[in-house]
């Protein structure tokens, strides 16, 4: 029988997973809180949404 | 001639748009009831926020009670036990049995005549699946607005602990290899790493998400491909992105097998046993049917024939046993109806899946460790406005259902919260089309890339914020509730 794998967290940076993620850099991390930009943003994403929710019910006839 | 009579079993997402528009199309050519045993409407979405104490259960909740009296709607405290489908003996009327749960009759039973029924019922959260899983035993939830107050008061000694110097460990996800609704664990850990962090005490915290996921960003949807910087990326890396940047662990592949106090056991897919200590743990747990039974009119269980093993009712779907590769879009219902009964239909949650959309797994040991499909929130609402439709226009001469509302058909727009502050919160916006994955139609990833889309910013919390007042608004059906969609 397999030995139980006791979590711990890994003592060096490149031995956890998190090692190996994209990361953002600190222009897109301050972006993402940018109040122009993200009243830019505001707008976009509404109208991705608006257009899959039209499509979607368009969908059901 | 007697009004027809609709009744709808639940009041969540799906039960409660099915009503409001069964009443506003209906008027008073049709009765319609609500079956529902608790007193309160809950927007889910939102406990997250109440799971961290930043809200409080009455904003999230209200008593269902005087909105369905304003509107024409009956509303019945109780809990559906049995469906009758074709009455009782020589009396050929359908009806319901239900238990009311109204304080100072709770347990006394009736009987709900109905002409066209929708098992609206949501899930039973099925904690006694893992030993020692849930509110009361060793673990925390935020599904519904109780666990999440209970759930933010454990958080706050912990936060009065570490205040005091003391480290601690939480733990988020899945309590089981087959739950569904990872987009609210997700949430509610992004959640917590925010309100640690603005309660000043995160250098004190270490965040492990513990999930049945094969990969980060699977969502019970297989994952989803996002176009966006110029690649074509799956929601894997945006996940695990995320994680990395809040210094959030991640344990995959696990079927949590028990929790004892302060510890949690799992088995990984590759048949390996782990365990975790915690200070806190919020694992959430895997759904099932609400365990209603039915009966034709001599009294023989016709259970098995109306509802899947889980206890979710079957529907138009092809629920024919098949391979992960023979899968098709197809097999999901579309009108929702009974395939026994053509007055009978389910909505939202309460619908049997043909099969899971990520691909199924198991151990050596032959446990299942696979996220089952979401059904919540956008989806539920399409499924119960769709119904309803089919049924009016069934009162109104229709042979059949009109309307369908296929989860491979439809897309949906979801806002993730990230943390909630008007100017650092964030919140991750998701377009997904369709749902379940459509591989003859798009061939490469399932889904229409021009239509899949995700990102994170500041804009996503102000729409979590705006679709958090729209839709109470619309749920306590006030002015112009039905011009707001689903």
């Amino acid at each position: 029988m397999s030995e139980t794998k006791v979590y711990a967290p890994a003592p060096k940076p490149q031995l956890k997973a998190a090692y190996y993620a994209t990361r953002p850099t600190a222009w897109t991390r301050y972006l993402r809180t940018s109040l122009p930009w993200q009243l830019v943003r505001f707008a976009i994403i509404n109208l991705k949404m608006i257009r899959v929710i039209r499509i979607s019910h368009r969908g059901r006839h | 001639m007697a009004a027809t009579r609709v009744v709808v079993l639940g009041a969540g997402v799906a039960g409660h748009t099915a009503a409001s528009f069964l009443r506003k199309w209906l008027g008073s050519k049709a009765e319609v009831t609500v079956v529902s045993p608790k007193p309160d409407y809950n927007w889910i979405p939102s406990n997250i926020w109440v799971g961290v104490g930043l809200l409080q259960p009455r904003q999230v909740l209200f008593p269902l009670a005087p909105v369905y009296a304003r509107n024409g709607i009956v509303f019945r405290q109780a809990r559906a036990t049995a469906l009758y489908p074709e009455g009782e003996g020589d009396a050929a009327q359908p009806f319901v049995e239900v238990e009311s749960t109204l304080p100072g009759e709770e347990g006394q039973r009736s009987r709900v005549p109905y002409d066209f029924l929708i098992n609206a019922t949501g899930p039973k959260l099925a904690f006694e699946a893992t030993p020692g899983l849930g509110p009361g035993q060793h673990s925390l939830s935020v599904c519904t607005a109780e666990h999440a107050h209970a759930t933010a008061g454990v958080l706050d000694e912990q936060v009065q602990r570490m205040k005091r110097g003391e480290h601690k460990r939480f733990v988020v996800g899945m309590g089981h290899g087959l739950c569904t609704c990872q987009g609210a664990a997700f949430e509610y850990l992004v959640n917590l790493e925010f309100e640690l962090r603005a309660r000043g005490v995160r250098d004190k915290a270490e965040i492990v998400y513990l999930s049945n996921e094969y990969e980060l960003g699977d969502f019970g949807m297989d994952g989803i491909h996002i176009r966006r910087g110029g690649y074509i990326t799956p929601s894997k890396i945006f996940t695990e992105s995320l994680f990395a940047e809040r210094g959030i662990e991640w344990i995959t592949r696990a079927h949590v097998k028990g929790l004892e106090p302060g510890r949690a056991t799992y088995e990984f897919l590759d048949g390996q046993e782990g365990e975790i200590a915690f200070d806190m743990a919020m694992l959430l747990p895997p759904f099932r049917g609400v365990g209603l039974k039915a009966f034709d009119r001599m009294g023989v269980d016709i259970t098995e024939r109306l509802f899947a093993p889980s206890g979710f009712m079957r529907v138009d779907a092809d629920y024919a046993a098949k391979p992960y590769e023979a899968w098709r879009a197809s097999d999901w219902p579309r009108t929702y109806q009974s395939g026994a009964y053509p007055n009978l239909f389910a909505a939202g949650i309460a619908f049997a899946p043909p099969h899971p959309v990520s691909k199924p797994r198991q151990s050596p040991k032959g446990t299942s460790i696979t996220p089952a499909p979401p059904r919540t929130g956008m989806p539920s609402a399409m499924i119960g406005k769709a119904v309803a439709h089919s049924i009016v226009d069934m009162i109104g001469g229709s042979p059949g259902p009109t309307r369908t509302a296929s989860m491979a058909e439809m897309g949906a727009a979801c806002v993730a919260s990230a943390g909630a502050n008007p100017f650092t919160g964030t919140a991750a916006s998701i377009t997904v089309f369709p749902i379940v994955p459509d591989f003859d139609r798009y061939p490469d990833y399932g889904r229409d890339v021009r239509h899949t889309f995700g990102e994170i910013g500041l804009a996503g919390h102000w729409i979590k914020i705006l679709l958090h007042h729209l839709f109470l608004h619309k749920a306590r059906m006030r002015p112009l509730w039905s011009l707001i969609p689903e």
